[in-house]
Order: C-alpha cells, then sequence, then structure tokens
C-alpha cells in the first residue's frame, strides 16, 4: 500500500503563482484575444488567473501540469526550471496536461519551447497531444536545440596589427586615390578633344548643383565673416588710430585664406556630403554594378562630372566669396567709423594686390578637385545599407574638411618658401 | 474558427497617383482565417492595393472596412492603433540596417508594449525561432542571404501577435525549395497564430497551394475580372487573360489551346 500510495502521490515541485494581468494601454485589445484559437470548453471554465505550472512525477512519466492564462504582457511568463529534469530522473517521457489552460500567446509557446528543450535534453519523450492544436503546430517550427549564438565574434585586433593595418590602408587609399584622379585628368583631356563619353548634360546638372544653387550660402557666410573680421579689427586699431587699415585686413585675409577655406568647407559638406551619399546609393542599388557589366567606366560617367563641375566652380565661387566678404566689411566700417565709402574702397585697392587672389584662387582649385575625388571615392568604397549610406556622407565631409585645412597649412608653407 | 467572420471589407476602393488611375471598383470581403490572394500581372497594382490596405496610400475613393470601422476615415493615430493589428512582409524584408536582427524584431516590442527586457529577448528568440533563424540573432541584415532576410522579415511581422499578415511577393527572388518551405511556414503560422493573410504574387505554386480566396486585377481594364480561389479560378474561369495567367500561357489567343 505504500508503494501504491507512493506510486500515486503527487510530488508537488514547483509551482509559480502570478499575479495580476496588466494591460498596457498603448496595445489596441484584440492582440490579447485574436491570437488564441476558440479553447476547448474546459479550457474556459479555468479560473482566471496568471500563468502556473507544476510537474509531478508518475511512476516513469513525468506529467506537466500548465494552467492558467499565459499572457505575455502580464511579464509573469514563468521559466522552466530544469534542476527537477537533472538529477537522474527515472522517467521516461513528460506529458502535458493543459485542463486548467485558459488564454494563451506567444509566451506561453515560449515556455513551451524551455520544455521541449530540456526535456529533450533530458533524454525524455514529449508528448503534446493534449496542447491545443495551434500550440501544437507553433511548437512543432521550433528545433530540440537552440543553436548557441556567438556573441560577438569580432575581436579587437592589438595593437601594432591595428597600427599596421592602418598604415596599409591609408597607403593603399592614397594609391586608389591618385588612380582615380589620373584617370580623372585624361579623362578631362580627352573630354578637351572631344572624345569622352562623359554625358554634357551630367555636368550640367553637376555645375548647376556645385554652383549657382550654393551662391546664397557661400554669400551669407562670407558676407558675416567679412563682417565679423571688420567689427574685431575695428575694436583693435581703433587703439592705435589706425582704423582705416581695416580695409587692408579684411580684404588681405579673405583673399588669401579665409574665404577660400569658407567656401571649400561649405562645399565639402554641401556638395561632397552629396556625392558621398548619392555613389553610396547607386552601390546600393546595383548601380554601379550596372555600369561595370556595361563596361561603362565609373571615372567618366560619375567621377568626371562631379569633380570636373567642382573644380569648375569652385574657384568662382571664391571670387564671388571674397567680394561679398570685402562687402560685409564695409558695411560694418561705414557704420562704426567715420571714412567715407570712396575712401574705404581705394585702401582696399591699394592694399590687396592681385596675386592675393590668384594664390587663393589656385587653392580653391585644388581643395575642389581634392574634395570631389575624396568624396567620390567614399562613396565607391560604401558599403550596400542604408547605415553605410549615413556612414559614407559623414565620412566624406569629415575628411574633406580636415583636409581642407591640411592643404591650406601646406599652401601656406609652399608660399612662404616661394615667397609669394 | 469560423471561416464566415467578415474581418477586412473593401467597398468600391479606387486607387490613383494623382490624375492616373492604377485600379476601380475593387469590392471584396476578407474572411477571418482565410488565405486571400491579390493577382495579376506586374504593374497591375497588385502592391499599391496593399500599400492602401496597409495605411500608406490613401485610395482615391471608397471604403476599407476593418471590423465596421472606415479604416481611411479614422485619424492618423487611431490608424496606428489598427495597424498593430497588422503585420507586413515586405518584399525584401525591408530589415533595418542599422539594427541586427534580433533589434529589428524587438523594436516594435520596445515601442509598442510594456514587457520587461527579458520577456522582450525571450519573444524575440521565440519568434526568430519559429521561422528557424534564431542563429542569426546578432547578424546584421547585410549579412544574411535574400531568404534569410525574408524570413527575418516575416519574424518582425510576426512581432506584436497581428491577426492579419500582409504579404508582398513573399517567393520572388527565392530558390523552389526555399519558396516551398516559405510557403509551408506560412500555412503552419497561419493555423499557430489563428491570423488571416492577405498575399499578393504571382507566382503559380505558391498561389495554388496557400490561397483559398482571391481577386484578380487587370491591367488593361484597370479593375478585378475575377473573383475566388486560384485553384477554382484556373478550373472554371473562362476569361482569356485569366485563363493564360493560370496556365502561363504566353499568347492569349492560344491559351484555350495549351490547356490540353
Amino acid at each position: 500500500m505504500l508503494s501504491a500510495a507512493e506510486l500515486w502521490k503527487k510530488i508537488h515541485i514547483f509551482m509559480i503563482r502570478a499575479g495580476h494581468v496588466s494591460f498596457s494601454a498603448l496595445m489596441s485589445s484584440h492582440i490579447m484575444t485574436n491570437a488564441q484559437p476558440p479553447l476547448p470548453s474546459e479550457a474556459r471554465t479555468a479560473p482566471p488567473g496568471g500563468p502556473e505550472w507544476s510537474l509531478d512525477v508518475h511512476d516513469t512519466t513525468m506529467v506537466l501540469y500548465v494552467g492558467g492564462n499565459w499572457n505575455s504582457r502580464s511579464d509573469d511568463i514563468p521559466v522552466f526550471d530544469t534542476e527537477h529534469l537533472n538529477g537522474g530522473t527515472p522517467c521516461k517521457s513528460c506529458v502535458i496536461d493543459t485542463q486548467a489552460l485558459g488564454r494563451w500567446d506567444s509566451g506561453f509557446i515560449s515556455f513551451l519551447w524551455d520544455v521541449k528543450q530540456k526535456v529533450a535534453a533530458a533524454q525524455l519523450e514529449l508528448d503534446d497531444s493534449a496542447l491545443p492544436p495551434a500550440a501544437r503546430n507553433l511548437l512543432s517550427l521550433l528545433p530540440q536545440k537552440a543553436v548557441e549564438v556567438a556573441a560577438d565574434y569580432k575581436k579587437p585586433l592589438p595593437f601594432f596589427e591595428k597600427v599596421g593595418d592602418k598604415t596599409l590602408q591609408t597607403l593603399e587609399e592614397t594609391g586608389t586615390l591618385t588612380d582615380l584622379g589620373i584617370q580623372t585628368v585624361k579623362g578631362t583631356l580627352q573630354a578637351l578633344r572631344g572624345k569622352s563619353r562623359m554625358r554634357v548634360k551630367d555636368l550640367a546638372t553637376d555645375i548647376w548643383n556645385a554652383g549657382p544653387s550654393a551662391l546664397l550660402i557661400v554669400g551669407i557666410v562670407n558676407f558675416l565673416i567679412g563682417a565679423i573680421l571688420a567689427f574685431v579689427g575695428l575694436i583693435e586699431l581703433r587703439r592705435f588710430a589706425a582704423e582705416i587699415y581695416v580695409a587692408n585686413l579684411v580684404g588681405i585675409a579673405c583673399a588669401r585664406e579665409i574665404s577660400a577655406i569658407m567656401t571649400a568647407i561649405i562645399m565639402a559638406g554641401r556638395t561632397g556630403g552629396a556625392y558621398a551619399a548619392r555613389i553610396s546609393t547607386m552601390q546600393a542599388n546595383e548601380e554601379i554594378d550596372a555600369l561595370q557589366v556595361f563596361g561603362i567606366p565609373v571615372s567618366t560617367y560619375i567621377l568626371l562630372p562631379s569633380i570636373l563641375s567642382l573644380s569648375v566652380m569652385m574657384p568662382v565661387l571664391y571670387v564671388y566669396g571674397t567680394l561679398i566678404a570685402i562687402l560685409g566689411g564695409f558695411v560694418v566700417s561705414m557704420t562704426m567709423m567715420s571714412t567715407s565709402a570712396i575712401g574705404y574702397w581705394v585702401t582696399t585697392i591699394n592694399g590687396v594686390s592681385l596675386h592675393e587672389f590668384v594664390f587663393g584662387f589656385v587653392k580653391a582649385f585644388f581643395f575642389a578637385g581634392y574634395i570631389g575625388l575624396t568624396s567620390c571615392r567614399v562613396g565607391l568604397k560604401a558599403g550596400r545599407s542604408a547605415a553605410d549610406v549615413g556612414i559614407a556622407a559623414t565620412r566624406a565631409v569629415v575628411i574633406g574638411i580636415v583636409g581642407i585645412i591640411a592643404m591650406d597649412a601646406v599652401f601656406a608653407v609652399i608660399a612662404k618658401v616661394l615667397d609669394f | 474558427m469560423t471561416h464566415d467572420e467578415t474581418l477586412i471589407s473593401v467597398r468600391d476602393l479606387k486607387i490613383a497617383f494623382g490624375p492616373k488611375l492604377i485600379q476601380q471598383n475593387i469590392s471584396f470581403d476578407l474572411r477571418r482565417g482565410s488565405i486571400f490572394a491579390v493577382m495579376g500581372g506586374s504593374g497591375c497594382g497588385k502592391s499599391t492595393l496593399l500599400k492602401s490596405m496597409i495605411g500608406l496610400l490613401r485610395p482615391a475613393s471608397g471604403q476599407i472596412l476593418l471590423g465596421g470601422e472606415d479604416y481611411w476615415a479614422q485619424n492618423e493615430q487611431r490608424r496606428t492603433e489598427l495597424n498593430h493589428r497588422f503585420g507586413v512582409l515586405f518584399q525584401s524584408g525591408a530589415l533595418w540596417s542599422s539594427m541586427t536582427i534580433g533589434e529589428n524584431v524587438a523594436l516594435p516590442m520596445e515601442m509598442f508594449t510594456s514587457f520587461s527586457a527579458d520577456m522582450i529577448h525571450r519573444l524575440v528568440k521565440l519568434k526568430l525561432g519559429l521561422v528557424g533563424m534564431e542563429h542569426a540573432i546578432n547578424l546584421m541584415p547585410s549579412e544574411i542571404s535574400g531568404g534569410m532576410r525574408k524570413r527575418a522579415g516575416l519574424a518582425r511581422a510576426i512581432a506584436l501577435d497581428p491577426d492579419i499578415l500582409f504579404f508582398d511577393e513573399p517567393s520572388a527572388g527565392l530558390d523552389p525549395i526555399t519558396s516551398a518551405r516559405l510557403d509551408e511556414l506560412i500555412l503552419t503560422l497561419r493555423d499557430g497564430l489563428g491570423a488571416t493573410i492577405v498575399i499578393v504574387s504571382h507566382e503559380l505554386p505558391s498561389l495554388f497551394k496557400l490561397a483559398d480566396d482571391g481577386i484578380f486585377l487587370d491591367a488593361q481594364a484597370r479593375e478585378p475580372i475575377a473573383h475566388g480561389a486560384p485553384r477554382a479560378l484556373r478550373d472554371h474561369n473562362t476569361n482569356p487573360t485569366v485563363v493564360s495567367f493560370m496556365n502561363r500561357a504566353a499568347d492569349l489567343s492560344s491559351a484555350p489551346q495549351t490547356r490540353g
């Protein structure tokens, strides 16, 4: 009798009782109810309550009782406790009993998958015939053994490898950029001889985008720069009664350095970023691949109009920017000092020699070439997703701006050596 | 599962891009638990009809009744609430490229439920497990193949346990085996989730296997020319366009001969 009593004694191993089900106001209520197929009649009478489960052992059969409402919104979906399966259980199979099961959704399936995996790991047979057919269907899709996911396989490289890697990359990039530059120059020469396969329409569009449509922003920024220079200059020079030299200060600073740099930075952000974004999107849409398959050289089709239009328009924009900056200085000076307008212009014309403009003009041309080349290269190198387009645009602007400042320093040294 | 209950009623729908008419006189009922096929040749406006059903394109006129509510007469907030009943699988998956597969599935739950992070993680694993993609949880969309992207898109579509699933060309670009497996998966998920499915496709084997109701849109007539299950249309419809479509005949006039 004792053994029989033992045999049928339910060993209550584990019981979880959930708290009240809380519904999120954001969710429309249908989701709670629609996913469940009509429940068996006995389930409908199940008392409302949170999810609960317990394991009983009957001889060689383990019975898993599941009951209550399994609603993932309530956040109390229990975890299937595994300890009792590990202790060398004499059971051979595990039967799921769903007599007290109420409503259920994905949370229940998630729990059942836990059960399926752990029961399989303990080498028991799972009898899920009592489950609602819908739940059985879903459970049958899930594997017995979940694949181990490698958390993060991207190991950081050691320091020296990183440095070496970066050095090699930089060298390679320099080579590629030079190659692209040479191709562009060749393309330009061909275009001059009328043999280029560049589409004139593309060139016209790019020239419009890199020139006239940038007039407003280049004008505003340079006007303000000139005004600020004049304002600061006036305050300092007034102490030496040398206010009139503000005209020289604004003229020389803008013609030689500031307008060229500011215009280049504006164009790096405006046009360089646009080139990188456009080309990397073309990359993502396989448009570049299509060009290559047709044998249409990327250099003449995309790079040439882009770089050419920037190189042609930027020096013009620079001259325009310088004149606007001088105008900005003039406006501020007229409101703050008592020189005549004609006096200011005469001082400017006498103070700023033509070679300052030539220096700025040449710089603007090289800046343009640099921006065009690097932004196109960044676009061509980009990955193929939307995120990569963003990265490419950012990178093009950063490389453009840093490069312009660095190039300007080199130009300053060259000018000093040549005494220009 | 009752198959008579109407979930969505489309009444005299007319869709157009500005003055350009795409389709008109579209009327049909979507019954709960059914798999409804939107059929037709390329460029007939199948995907456009789908767009107006999921709230991306306002129809020029007509109604889409969702449980008696006129979908397009609601304000945007209410439409968003209704949209939570929809799960959409886009043509190429449309996974957000800056997130891992797991984060893609988790985002709707993070935005629209109050689940704990732990629960979300469990559900993400579950949804990916259902489509056989749990190993890819930490991968980026760019690191997986087109078929896997589609399955991951399916996992994201069922993230909020929707009761209506929309599939835009589910088997386009997939090999026959993967495509057949996806069909199986769609059927099992329909039975498991109790969902109703709208499928836009011109893949005949998939249509015959899956759909039990449907509508055939014609590009020339700019309106539906047949209603019914694809199998029934194949066997009983006499409209030459439908006949040649269902039998993959190249020439309309030769269609009757090729059937024999």
